[in-house]
């Protein structure tokens, strides 16, 4: 990498005419009040490659997510809905250890459950700023006409986004675990809930980002993306609530949780719920068996697998 | 600079697609220098770089760009090479210093190198303190600059600009134009320049490809192009409407000179042959150009018979140049189904 200070380190075929004709090596000492015309230099240090781009965009893209290196206007949303997912955590933390509970009074599965709204306002606000943005300003051509593939630009934009909703996940997750071990609830319980409750986490990052990135990355409208993403993942739980308590009247409360395979969220929780063998198998959550818990499974993978298929499609035919 | 002599050589390079053929049996050999790119629209400009790019593979034929083979080496190819597109490619929300920065990390430079060479290469393309601001409140100017600099961040050896003064005023074409030209000069990198503006390549590339309908018209260098012609184009001053053309044109006939009509629209040039003998002007005294292998010893005295024609019939001379042929021509050549140089020439850079 050429040094910033010293002209003399390009010897590049362009001699600075103008004003200071003494131009490049001028003598010992730098003058820090003289503007030198360099001219232009070469750059000879190390190009990093693919990976690096890689890395570069997942960086970029998660960090935008929270609006960072963005404007202040596009930093508001995203933190405070990373505000309101933690706040009611410290506030359970709070009574817990203030009325001396021996466990906390919600699991922490089940608080992502929740919460599961907030997660879906996430994803559709910050899948569309990811995704539409490089295909409504069409930079998409200047990513492809350097290193990195459609693939890679995939990769990276979409572990940027599912990172970004697993910190928002993962994060009140903490907040309970700290609070509960802090303040001498058993250990290994609650180390093990709270594992319990990453693996949620990161199911709701992994499905919601996905199904986020396919329809912000079908649509060059940001506005388009956001409220089809909101349509998709809210209606579809109303949908799968409906379903559950037609199929439940018959008294069949436990077949009717096959309305879970309806909507994301339902799926994701009915899935932790069963696998973990949580307490709170009520009503509409759970699997109706080890079959149904096991193809709900299945189709947690082939959905997030699916949409990142077709999000490589799109991108390789664009 | 590498050793490689051609930055790009195709052979045989076809494009097909289900219903049309893009490019049909490219060869074509480019030296480096500024190199301009010509043909209509739908002439197959925008499917050749993006071959180049090795983003589309050809259907026949091959291609190296800096002596790399664009089907399976692609990837390098992009590493060295800058691409600016026709298109708006900008967000309008970030600085040209914050998008030129990310750019650059998407080339491979570590993130201080991209932050230095972003505001070096902001600087040579002219664009100082509005680099700060967001890129939606930028001229159509600034807007070219910009994505001209992400296309030169990362010091590459060859540069493809596709159509970079659509949309500029006659001043900010100029800018440009003498930009792309720094370019080649100053920083040593070799650009590929595409435009339909045919007097534009004229006066900034070294060589000139035109394409049409995805074949070779011609490539050769600019100066072969634009070659002095045996004509002469003589504009006076219209006192009397066309009776002024009309009695010079009189007048240089009856001197033995053969007349013909600008082709070109608008122009009231009158284009005067060069012949091989002068005959002696009336009045004037005996030629001493009537050697016939003395070609410009000839131009000479045909000057000379016209400015006599010219202050004899009380005119004034407003133009009177040798004619240079332009890059248009050759377009034009083959409308009147003359003989088009289809053949490519080695260009032997003399410009």
């Amino acid at each position: 990498m050429p040094d910033t200070t010293v002209p003399t380190q390009g010897p590049g075929p362009y001699q600075a005419p103008g004003p200071f004709p003494g131009g490049p090596g001028l003598g010992p000492g730098p003058r820090a009040d003289v503007i030198h015309d360099i001219g232009y230099r070469h750059y000879d240090g190390p190009r990093l490659g693919r990976s690096y781009a890689v890395r570069s965009l997942y960086l970029q893209t998660l960090r935008g997510s929270f609006g960072l290196g963005r404007s202040v206007k596009s930093k508001i949303l995203p933190m405070f809905l990373a505000g309101v997912m933690c706040v009611p955590a410290l506030i359970v933390v709070a009574v817990a250890v203030y009325t001396k509970m021996t466990k906390l009074p919600i699991d922490y599965a089940h608080y992502l459950s929740v919460m599961e709204f907030v997660i879906a306002v996430f994803v559709a606000s910050q899948a569309p700023a990811a995704f539409s943005r490089d295909l409504r300003f069409m930079t998409i051509p200047l990513y492809f006409s350097r290193p990195l593939g459609a693939g890679d630009y995939v990769r990276a934009k979409f572990a940027g986004m599912a990172s970004a909703a697993f910190l928002l996940t993962g994060l009140p997750m903490l907040v309970l675990w700290l609070g509960a071990v802090l303040s001498s609830m058993s250990f290994g319980h609650q180390t093990e809930h709270f594992l319990f409750g990453l693996v949620a986490a990161a199911c709701y990052a992994v499905l919601y980002a996905a199904i986020g990135s396919l329809i912000a990355a079908s649509t060059p409208r940001r506005g388009f993306g956001v409220a089809a993403i909101i349509a998709v993942l809210l209606i579809s739980e109303a949908i799968s609530g409906i379903v559950w308590a037609v199929l439940a009247r018959g008294g069949a409360d436990v077949s009717a949780r096959w309305a879970s395979v309806l909507s994301p969220a339902q799926l994701v929780d009915s899935i932790t719920t069963w696998l973990f063998h949580l307490g709170g198998a009520t009503g509409p959550t759970g699997a109706p068996s080890t079959a149904g818990g096991i193809v709900m499974l299945a189709e947690l993978v082939a959905i997030s697998a699916g949409c990142y298929a077709l999000l490589v499609h799109r991108y390789r035919s664009l | 600079m590498s050793p490689v002599t051609d930055v790009i050589a195709t052979d045989g390079l076809t494009k097909r697609y289900p219903r049309v053929t893009a490019l049909d049996r490219l060869t074509v050999q480019v030296r480096p220098g500024v190199v301009g790119l010509v043909g209509a629209n739908g002439a197959g400009k925008s499917t050749l770089i993006k071959i180049l790019l090795g983003l589309s593979p050809a259907s026949a034929g091959s291609a190296r760009v800096l002596g790399l083979d664009v089907a399976t080496e692609g990837e390098a190819i992009r590493a060295q090479v800058g691409y600016m597109p026709e298109h708006d490619c900008l967000p309008p929300d970030v600085s040209a210093t914050e998008f030129v920065v990310h750019m650059a990390r998407m080339s491979g430079l570590p993130a201080p190198a991209a932050r230095e060479r972003t505001a070096d290469t902001l600087r040579h393309v002219g664009l100082y303190e509005e680099r700060y601001r967001p890129m939606g409140g930028y001229s159509t100017g600034m807007k070219q600059r910009v994505k001209l600099a992400q296309a030169l961040v990362h010091d590459p050896q060859l540069v493809l600009l596709d159509e970079p003064t659509n949309g500029l005023d006659p001043v900010g074409r100029d800018d440009m134009l003498d930009l792309i030209r720094r370019v080649h000069r100053d920083f040593g990198i070799s650009v590929l320049v595409t435009s339909h503006l045919l007097g534009e390549l004229e006066r900034t590339c070294d060589h000139v490809v035109v394409i049409d309908g995805g074949k070779l018209l011609r490539s050769s260098s600019t100066a072969d192009f634009t070659q002095t012609t045996p004509l002469v184009a003589v504009e006076v001053t219209d006192a009397s409407g066309d009776v002024s053309d009309a009695a010079l044109r009189e007048r240089l006939s009856r001197a033995g000179l053969k007349l013909a009509d600008d082709p070109v629209p608008g122009s009231r040039a009158l284009l005067v042959e060069v012949p091989a003998q002068v005959p002696a002007a009336p009045g004037a005294a005996t030629p001493d150009a009537a050697t016939p292998d003395a070609a410009s010893a000839d131009v000479e005295a045909v000057y000379d018979v016209i400015r006599d024609a010219v202050v004899d019939l009380g005119l004034g001379l407003v133009r009177m140049e040798q004619r240079r042929h332009r890059i248009a021509e050759v377009f034009t050549a083959r409308a009147d189904a003359a003989p088009a140089p289809v053949v490519p020439q080695e260009g032997t850079a003399h410009a």
